[in-house]
């Protein structure tokens, strides 16, 4: 069999994950993005959270499911990716939140003040019970964005970050992963996606160490903080069913802060490096779907699970191209 | 059961926040049998435009759409969100929300009067969220409410009916007025006891929405108002302070059974 050629239109995680997993299977490779550079969209802004257990809070089983290989692929391509686990912890007045997280989630330990002590030191008394879910993982969104990058052109393969399209009519396939932006060349797509505005912070704190995420649950705006290297941390992320593109609010930054500022005091004195704002693109259920016609195949919708989902979605459309579905 | 002179088949109504998915809240909605759901413009968007997508599924449900004014702390943010209500969805019913009180979400009853009458002004058909202080209930009625929504227990806690002592009073003293029982509900039991203390509609977000199956227990809540309702109707027994046996004992070889 000849190598077939493939045009990846978008270089966010979807189209990064899918052109890599094409190359794996022996793919001639050119990825383009409109935008001029790679994860332009709503990964860059990701938390890079691999934790198929805790999704199973707000996703339905198939997101758990299809994730079940994400953390080993994201270790086979991206060398950084942390196994640590991670933790989720609630302030004293909403421990029913913890209660309800752990009815909803499976893999996890429920564990007490000196064990969550010992695995992060800094949040020492604070939290008299925690779940820890000891097989999740994480990885630095946007350095995992760029390694992605960095292994195509190391290949041989093609990325068109700085011109036009090129002509696509020498392609087998083309495979289109342009996420919201779908919607300008995409009628059925315009009606069925939406949006759903994040936003995060990244602060670096020099006062805190945190070894894996850790979710703080509370009933309206439980949050998340990313370990980053060099003492960055990754606040995220509110969920606002809107397609408003502007930077974020001031209501969204105040609630992020308070929250970080629960978690560790210390925060208070954390440099703000980054408010960013993004927009998920989502289908009505929350689950992405892969469209097949002819030689086009799209996929879509990956709402808050792009890093989580794209190695198991990326494998379908290697099923189709190379005919290998089960 | 009417509001303003709308009829409404049902008397449950839902929220709109906090499902997983706009799917699951599509589904619960059917399997509840809800006429009327609520939704927030002022969490749900930035702008008024930005959140048209959700919008349109909300509109598509098929129900009545009350639009609320969650998260509003001052009368002047809850009278814009409510007129930026009014034109998204075109209907001058608004559910007031004011809320007075960070912990609790409890209502600034002073503000919700003062908007109440600034949006009956401005022609709108205000459903305010209210405690059940009775002197309050007055207020809102003059200042030109028809419905009342007074709380269960405070939002989101499903605590159920925490003053049933001044539920029934409110009840009792504007026993015309059509009336929600409005937040604090986390059971189908709350809401069935809300139909046997005589208030005409329930309304609830997060017992549903948050339940491990929200489906399921729309049709739950479905079930109980009907039962409430039915219950309700029926007129419940008195309560007594002993027992009463249900078959006569005259008769009963009382010295038997003794040695």
């Amino acid at each position: 069999m000849t190598k077939p050629k493939i045009l990846v239109r978008g270089a966010g995680v979807a189209g990064l994950v899918t052109a890599v997993s094409l190359a794996d299977r022996g793919a001639d490779i050119t990825l383009y993005d409109r935008a001029g550079r790679i994860g332009a969209g709503a990964s860059w802004q990701a938390g890079g959270m691999l934790t198929p257990w805790c999704e199973a809070e707000a996703a339905p089983e198939e997101v758990t499911r299809d994730s079940a290989n994400s953390i080993a692929w994201w270790s086979a391509h991206v060398p950084s990716t942390t196994h640590n686990g991670s933790l989720v912890v609630a302030p004293a007045r909403d421990t029913p939140e913890l209660a309800r997280f752990g009815r909803r989630t499976s893999h996890f330990e429920t564990i007490q003040g000196p064990r969550i002590a010992a695995l992060e030191p800094d949040l020492i008394g604070r939290f008299e019970r925690a779940l820890y879910f000891p097989s999740e993982a994480h990885v630095d969104a946007r350095k995992a964005l760029t390694t992605l990058a960095e292994r195509l052109t190391a290949q041989g393969h093609t990325l068109i970050l700085d011109g036009p399209e090129s002509d696509n009519t020498h392609f087998d396939w083309i495979i289109d992963c342009t996420g919201i932006d779908a919607q300008d060349h995409d009628p059925d797509l315009k009606a069925r996606l939406r949006c759903v505005r994040g936003e995060m912070l990244l602060l670096r704190c020099l006062d805190v160490t945190l070894h894996r995420p850790v979710r703080m649950l509370h009933p309206r705006i439980p949050i998340y903080i990313v370990p980053r290297e060099d003492k960055v941390f990754m606040v995220g992320a509110t969920m606002i069913e809107s397609d408003d593109n502007r930077g974020m609010t001031v209501r969204s930054i105040t609630d992020l802060l308070n929250a970080a500022y629960t978690l560790h005091p210390a925060f208070a004195d954390a440099e703000i490096l980054e408010a960013n704002a993004g927009r998920r693109p989502a289908f009505d259920d929350n689950v992405p779907r892969i469209r097949h016609n002819g030689r086009h195949i799209a996929l879509n919708g990956m709402y808050r699970h792009g890093f989580l989902l794209s190695p198991h979605r990326a494998q379908q459309i290697c099923d189709i191209v190379f005919d290998t579905a089960a | 059961m009417e509001f303003y002179g709308t009829q409404l088949a049902s008397r449950l109504m839902l929220g709109t926040a906090q499902y997983d998915s706009p799917a699951l809240l599509a589904q619960s909605v059917e399997a509840s049998k809800a006429s009327v759901v609520t939704v927030s413009l002022r969490r749900e968007a930035a702008g008024a435009q930005a959140g048209q997508a959700f919008w349109s599924l909300v509109k598509s449900l098929g129900v009545h759409i009350l639009p609320n004014t969650a998260g509003c702390h001052g009368v002047r943010e809850a009278v814009t969100t409510a007129h930026m209500a009014r034109e998204v969805f075109g209907t001058d019913w608004v559910k007031l929300e004011v809320i007075g009180q960070g912990d609790l979400l409890q209502p600034d009853v002073f503000g919700l009067v003062e908007a109440t009458r600034i949006l009956t002004e401005d022609g709108f058909k205000v459903f305010p969220y209210t405690t059940e202080d009775l002197v309050t209930a007055e207020r809102l009625l003059k200042a030109g409410a028809e419905v009342l929504m007074p709380w269960g227990a405070p939002i989101g806690s499903g605590r159920g009916l925490n003053n049933i002592f001044g539920l029934r009073a409110l009840r009792a003293h504007f026993p015309t007025i059509p009336m929600v029982i409005d937040a604090g509900i986390g059971r189908p039991s709350h809401a069935a006891m809300a139909f046997e203390l005589g208030f005409d509609a329930v309304l609830i977000n997060t017992a549903v929405a948050k339940a491990g199956d929200p489906v399921r227990m729309g049709e739950a809540f479905r079930l109980a108002c009907d039962a409430g309702l039915a219950g309700y109707a029926a007129q419940p027994i008195e309560e007594r302070d002993m027992a009463v046996p249900s078959t006569p004992t005259l008769g009963l070889a009382r010295g038997l059974a003794v040695e």
